[in-house]
């Protein structure tokens, strides 16, 4: 097994930078280059680089399937629920100035960390979903 | 780097070498100035393209088979193409043009706006979650639909490669039990 | 056709260079019958697409779109909104299309097409 060392050092390593980093650009998409689907593939590259080092008994104890398969659609209801929401207070649909209508930028913020994080969640759980089906078939 | 692509036969090394190209693409976005997109090209071409790509080998494991080297139709097809479209690029403005018709419409009042409305410097950003959120709701309903479409297909247990069975043949264990 | 010149062909090079990449990618679809292999096909040319829309969003002595107070110039943002989208459906049409793929090898119990051709025949 001693060419097996090496990798499981190296992803023991990699994978909380790699969660780090996926954190990072989610929350910096404002600033600099990121946003959901940045954060959301590269999340899930840490999650498939678990699976394939440690074995899918560990990592479906680490990433219950039956949470990631509900997390599907929760972000798809989070992105909806945010322009219901602006239904509600009284804009258009979709319409972030509905926030706050004395701050504007106020709301634009808000609503866009809103919006990135349910596609944040949609796009992590849909890879890790794919790849889990995948491997999942070659029993 | 395409031109391997066509002609290797393995289909390992095609992973791989389709792992490498997407790499390059997303270098050469990033010297276009396109920095959001080049990191999603690479996080996804590179990174997710390949896995899924290598784990749908292992499914289907196999080698393709040797035989047609040359097609003269599907040679002609795509030269004729490339024909037409490079004569249609006679009358597109030149790289890196400030004065193509493509920058003066919609984009120099995103670009003017953002400061004000949005108060966050990343313009992309800014564009695709609040300028044209519709188009963003649009493509997370199309990534849920891939990942309930995959769940759908594969759902049930392997059957093992054969010929065949004509006529329709009910599956009566669709439903995997995972503890 | 107007006469271009030297200067002219140089500037159009990023396109013909996606030029290649689309024939390249169509050649692979239509004349290749190893189904992986097409949708790698399928892959470059989509590519070859993104090339296609962002490069001529690029501006010369422009920098990314990301404000920022000592550039003045920046290159177009929109078409990187629209590729964003395409290259996740892109994923998402691999993925699906791969699917597709087992279900047809474990069916067939093979992933060439003259051979599911001549298995459907009979």
């Amino acid at each position: 097994m001693k060419h097996h060392l090496i990798l499981l050092v190296v992803s023991k390593l990699l994978i909380p930078f790699l969660l780090l980093f996926a954190f990072y650009v989610q929350m910096h998409g404002d600033f600099g280059p990121g946003g959901g689907f940045q954060a959301g593939a590269i999340a899930a590259a840490a999650i498939v680089l678990y699976t394939l080092i440690f074995g899918r008994r560990a990592a479906e104890k680490a990433v219950p399937p039956r949470i990631v398969e509900a997390g599907i659609p929760l972000g798809v209801l989070v992105f909806a629920g945010v322009g219901v929401a602006n239904l509600l207070m009284g804009g258009n649909y979709l319409e972030y100035n509905a926030f706050n209508p004395a701050h504007p930028v106020e709301g634009q913020h808000l609503g866009i960390i809103l919006v990135e994080a349910g596609v944040f969640i949609t796009v992590f759980c849909t890879l890790v979903t794919i790849f889990n089906t995948f491997a999942r078939r070659g029993r | 780097m395409t031109l391997a692509v066509i002609g290797v036969r393995n289909l390992f090394g095609l992973v791989v070498l389709s792992g490498a190209y997407s790499f390059i693409m997303a270098t050469l976005l990033i010297a276009m100035d396109a920095v959001d997109v080049g990191m999603t090209e690479a996080a996804v071409g590179a990174g997710v393209s390949t896995v899924l790509l290598l784990s749908a080998l292992h499914l289907a494991r196999t080698e393709e088979a040797p035989g047609k080297v040359f097609q003269p139709v599907a040679a002609i097809l795509a030269l004729v193409t490339g024909a037409a479209l490079i004569y249609g690029t006679w009358g597109l403005p030149l790289y890196g043009d400030p004065d193509g018709p493509i920058h003066h419409h919609v984009a120099p009042y995103y670009i003017e706006q953002t400061p004000e409305e949005m108060g966050m410097p990343n313009i992309v950003t800014a564009v695709l979650s609040s300028y044209r959120g519709y188009d963003t709701l649009g493509e997370t309903t199309v990534i849920f639909t891939a990942g309930l479409g995959v769940m759908m297909l594969l759902r049930g247990r392997r059957r093992d490669g054969g010929k065949p069975k004509k006529g329709g043949q009910r599956r009566d264990d669709d439903k995997k039990d995972e503890a | 056709m107007e006469d271009l010149g030297f200067l002219g062909v140089i500037g159009h090079i990023n396109q013909w260079i996606t030029v290649f990449l689309i024939m390249a990618g169509l050649y692979i679809i239509v004349a290749r019958s190893n189904m992986i292999k097409k949708l790698v096909g399928l892959s470059i040319f989509q590519t070859s697409v993104y090339l296609l829309y962002i490069s001529p969003g690029k501006i010369i002595d422009g920098t990314a779109p990301i404000l920022s107070p000592e550039w003045d110039t920046y290159s177009n943002p929109l078409p990187h909104v629209l590729i964003l989208t395409a290259i996740v459906v892109g994923v998402a049409t691999l993925a699906l299309g791969l699917s597709l793929v087992v279900r047809i090898n474990e069916a067939y119990g093979s992933i060439e097409e003259d051979e599911i051709y001549k298995d459907d025949a009979d």
